[in-house]
């Protein structure tokens, strides 16, 4: 093995000099791709920190989390970036992240105050559609429609585990009876988010569970006006992506550094853009053109990080009972 | 030394399969270890297992069944672009699932075309959703594949046989009876257990066309433990239940299968005179337009499609590609060297443990393998700089089954007409490796290595946990595509994907059977 071991070293070797420091941030894999907020973010804090930022993608958030879990106490990573609100008790009850220093006067539609994670990005659930569809406006609505939807499973998907969560949120012990009136909508369920995505595009539902901000890509990066969000009035399940040092870090300040760094313009005006999110921390630039047209929940529903342990399995068992019957 | 009765040693192979074996177990052991106390298995587990066995066991009998008409008018036919077709019938089990799925529906999808065509007559559309869905997917990826199998079986059979026979006066029914049907007695059950294995592991297509948690099978349990409930120890149970299921399988299929002994031939051109008649022909042309349309309209979908998008592939794409290229190479060099001595292992003998050996590959769950490489190079290195020897080392282990049912019949036969001559010459050992066995086998590890080299470009496998950001695969780039809503580019750097796999495939089949009739 020990060849295999030199080969990948050579093929992964970058020009680092042993003196310059490295910052190691675990983050989701489509943080990093090419198109994603990784190149510029690099680019911007290693002008400013004298360090190595290595960017390491795995999987998704949930996966991220599995991934820290599994490297224990001796995880390489400095900081992790990705996890959400759903995960959060979750992340914090391993004892593996360390408490922060950072502050900034956060434009989230509801108060931060977490000791430990810190928030760089944002946005509603919502389901996307074609312009022109009657879109229903509630859950039950949606039930007693027509309209096909395709959704992803929670086991295996963040927006999956967040509609979970966001039906639960809005109907509490109601939800199962949500759930046997959407079921006959459901065209079917998918893996991750791509899947359904996917599907929607292709013409195999009316409606897909993704974000508000879905709609601003295609009208951004494709010109195209003629997907829209249909604004439900029980109010949207909002996902807050943290970021938190890891408690066994060997660059304790450098972490602490880019943690700031993250709440800067610098960063938070690559969001938008990048990651189809809103900045955790408004620029004094706004959002770009486009943002404007997207739809603006009325109310924003989210679970205490606590009570969202306890009722995940709750709801993921309702759910499995009531669509598979 | 006391004096050969065999013209060939077996430890290499019997040396290899402990190897797989161990990479396998070891993996599970890690990962056992590595639990911090879990829930075991619960009842949504057990329907899990359920749901996997129906599934796995109606997509394979049906695959199989569907199968032997296919091969036995490719077997009896010849015509222009006979070969291409065989070529192209490989694609779908090539392709990355996400792709082949999106393709799938685009034909039989809600608004496919076969909907939108029952629509212009009035009618409602297909109702693709639900078990059958996740059969006829199954169908699309391992009907070529058991195609492949079963025609290479017909062909081993020697044209002197069918010479005999049409000489005697045999019509088509006494050559089904004399020599049909015996062959297939020997091909059909690893076959089946073939497919049934692949089956089982199945997650993305099974949830995506089974439209709902009922379609929930081990492997996406495994997933959800790893995942979802960060619980290990189940992880590696529901791993273990895999491979017994498999194991169960390999086991039935090496008792039903009933070795034919059509004793040697001079390797020449099979003709078949029971193929003449009208009704033949007429009914040979219908399977084969069938077939042609039930796994080529998909394909056009995915190619249609891509077509919008290759012409603006961003560079990181190619670069992706150029990485495929040469984790498939590594794979495939891997591959060749389990396969080939645990085949001529096999022949020695019935062979029963080394092909089980083989068969663990495919029956231990992706995901789990993949944990327990890290956790087991965790330690010691950083998991993430051999993500690619890793990949291509667990591919190469995961298509070893498909390697060793081509080549294990065609080592038998060579080492049962050549093996005695060669002892009695003094020609053994290396010689006759080198002379005769693989010589003799070449257009089966031309096949192999095609098939080897294009499942381990389009499979994303052990990537989850091992992804190298700056030497990402084709596959995991497609998904990046994917995931970031650039779906038209996806489909594009698809296309890219579906003609790499199918080139190399093409290349390495071809090369093999090089002189030799297809």
């Amino acid at each position: 093995m020990k060849y295999l071991a030199f080969a990948a070293g050579v093929l992964t070797a970058t020009a680092t000099f042993a003196d310059t420091p490295i910052l190691t941030v675990y983050t989701y894999d489509s943080f990093v791709a090419d198109w994603g907020p990784g190149p510029v973010i690099e680019k911007a804090f290693e002008e400013t920190c004298g360090c190595d930022l290595q960017l390491v993608g795995v999987g998704d958030g949930a996966t991220l989390l599995a991934r820290i879990r599994l490297e224990g106490a001796r995880s390489r990573a400095d900081v992790v970036l990705g996890l959400d609100t759903s995960l959060m008790a979750t992340a914090n009850a391993t004892g593996l992240f360390a408490p922060h220093v950072a502050e900034a006067e956060f434009t989230l539609p509801v108060p931060w105050d977490d000791p430990v994670f810190v928030p760089y990005d944002w946005g509603y659930f919502a389901f996307v559609h074609d312009r022109g569809i009657d879109a229903p406006t509630n859950f039950r609505d949606l039930a007693d429609s027509d309209l096909k939807i395709i959704i992803q499973d929670p086991r295996s998907s963040t927006p999956g585990l967040g509609l979970l969560l966001w039906v639960k949120a809005a109907y509490g012990d109601a939800a199962p009876d949500v759930w046997a009136g959407l079921a006959d909508n459901i065209v079917t369920v998918t893996k991750g988010w791509s899947e359904a995505y996917g599907l929607f595009l292709d013409g195999e539902a009316d409606m897909v569970l993704s974000y508000t901000t879905s709609p601003a890509y295609h009208l951004i990066a494709e010109n195209d006006a003629g997907k829209t969000a249909a604004l439900f009035d029980e109010g949207h399940y909002l996902q807050i992506e943290v970021a938190a040092k890891l408690a066994g870090s060997d660059q304790p300040e450098l972490a602490e550094k880019f943690l700031d760094f993250m709440l800067s313009p610098a960063f938070q005006m690559v969001i938008p853009t990048t990651n189809w999110m809103y900045p955790a921390v408004l620029p004094a630039a706004g959002l770009p053109d486009g943002f404007d047209t997207l739809i603006q929940p009325g109310k924003a529903l989210l679970l205490a990080p606590s009570e969202t342990t306890v009722l995940r399995d709750e709801a993921l068992d309702e759910w499995l009972r009531e669509l598979s019957r | 030394m006391a004096a050969r009765t065999q013209p060939l040693t077996r430890w290499p192979g019997s040396f290899a399969a402990i190897l797989v074996g161990i990479l396998v177990l070891a993996c599970l052991a890690a990962v056992l270890l590595r639990a911090e106390g879990g829930r075991g298995l619960g009842p949504s587990d057990w329907a899990a297992v359920r749901f996997t066995l129906v599934q796995a066991g109606l997509s394979a009998l049906i695959s199989v069944a569907l199968a032997v008409p296919v091969a036995r008018a490719l077997a009896r036919r010849r015509f222009a672009g006979r070969g291409a077709l065989i070529t192209l019938l490989g694609a779908p089990f090539i392709l990355p699932v996400i792709i082949a799925v999106l393709g799938l529906l685009q034909v039989f999808g809600r608004s496919g075309w076969i909907s939108q065509g029952l629509g212009w007559l009035g009618l409602e559309p297909v109702q693709i959703y639900g078990l059958h869905g996740v059969v006829l997917a199954h169908v699309f990826f391992n009907l070529p594949l058991a195609t492949r199998l079963i025609l290479q079986a017909w062909q081993e059979i020697p044209a002197e046989r069918f010479r005999l026979a049409a000489s005697l006066g045999a019509g088509p029914r006494a050559m089904w009876q004399l020599l049909e049907w015996p062959m297939l007695r020997q091909v059909l059950p690893g076959a089946l257990a073939l497919v049934f294995a692949i089956c089982l592991t199945s997650f993305t297509v099974a949830l995506t066309l089974g439209g709902g948690p009922k379609a929930t099978t081990i492997e996406l349990a495994i997933y959800q433990a790893f995942r979802f409930d960060f619980d290990l120890g189940r992880a590696a149970l529901l791993s273990i239940l895999q491979i017994v299921l498999t194991a169960t399988a390999g086991f039935m299929a090496l008792r039903f299968s009933v070795p034919a002994t059509f004793g040697g031939g001079l390797d020449r051109l099979v003709r078949r005179w029971d193929g003449h008649t009208r009704r033949a022909r007429i009914g040979d042309t219908v399977v084969i337009v069938l077939a042609l349309g039930f796994l080529a309209l998909p394909l056009l979908a995915v190619v249609l499609s891509g077509l919008a998008g290759i012409g603006d592939l961003p560079l990181s794409v190619f670069r992706a590609a150029l990485v495929s290229v040469g984790v498939s190479a590594l794979s495939t060099v891997v591959l060749l060297g389990l396969a080939i001595p645990m085949a001529v292992t096999v022949s020695l003998s019935r062979g029963g443990m080394v092909e089980m050996a083989g068969l663990l590959g495919l029956a231990a769950s992706p995901l789990v393998l993949g944990i327990g490489l890290f956790v087991i190079l965790n330690p010691w290195t950083d998991p993430v700089a051999l993500a690619l020897a890793v990949t291509a080392l667990v591919n190469a282990v995961m298509a070893l089954p498909f390697a060793l049912r081509i080549l294990v019949p065609r080592a038998r036969q060579v080492v049962a007409q050549h093996g005695r001559l060669g002892v009695s010459l003094g020609m053994a050992g290396r010689a006759f490796l080198w002379r005769v066995m693989i010589p003799g086998m070449r257009a089966q590890i031309g096949f192999s290595a095609g098939l080897g080299a294009a499942l381990s470009m389009g499979d994303l496998g052990v990537v989850m946990l091992f992804a190298d950001p700056d030497h990402a695969t084709l596959p995991l780039q497609i998904y990046r595509l994917m995931g970031a809503y650039r779906m038209e580019q996806a489909q594009g750097a698809a296309l890219l994907l579906l003609v790499l796999s199918v080139g190399v495939f093409w290349a390495l089949d071809r090369g093999g059977r090089w002189h030799a009739e297809a």
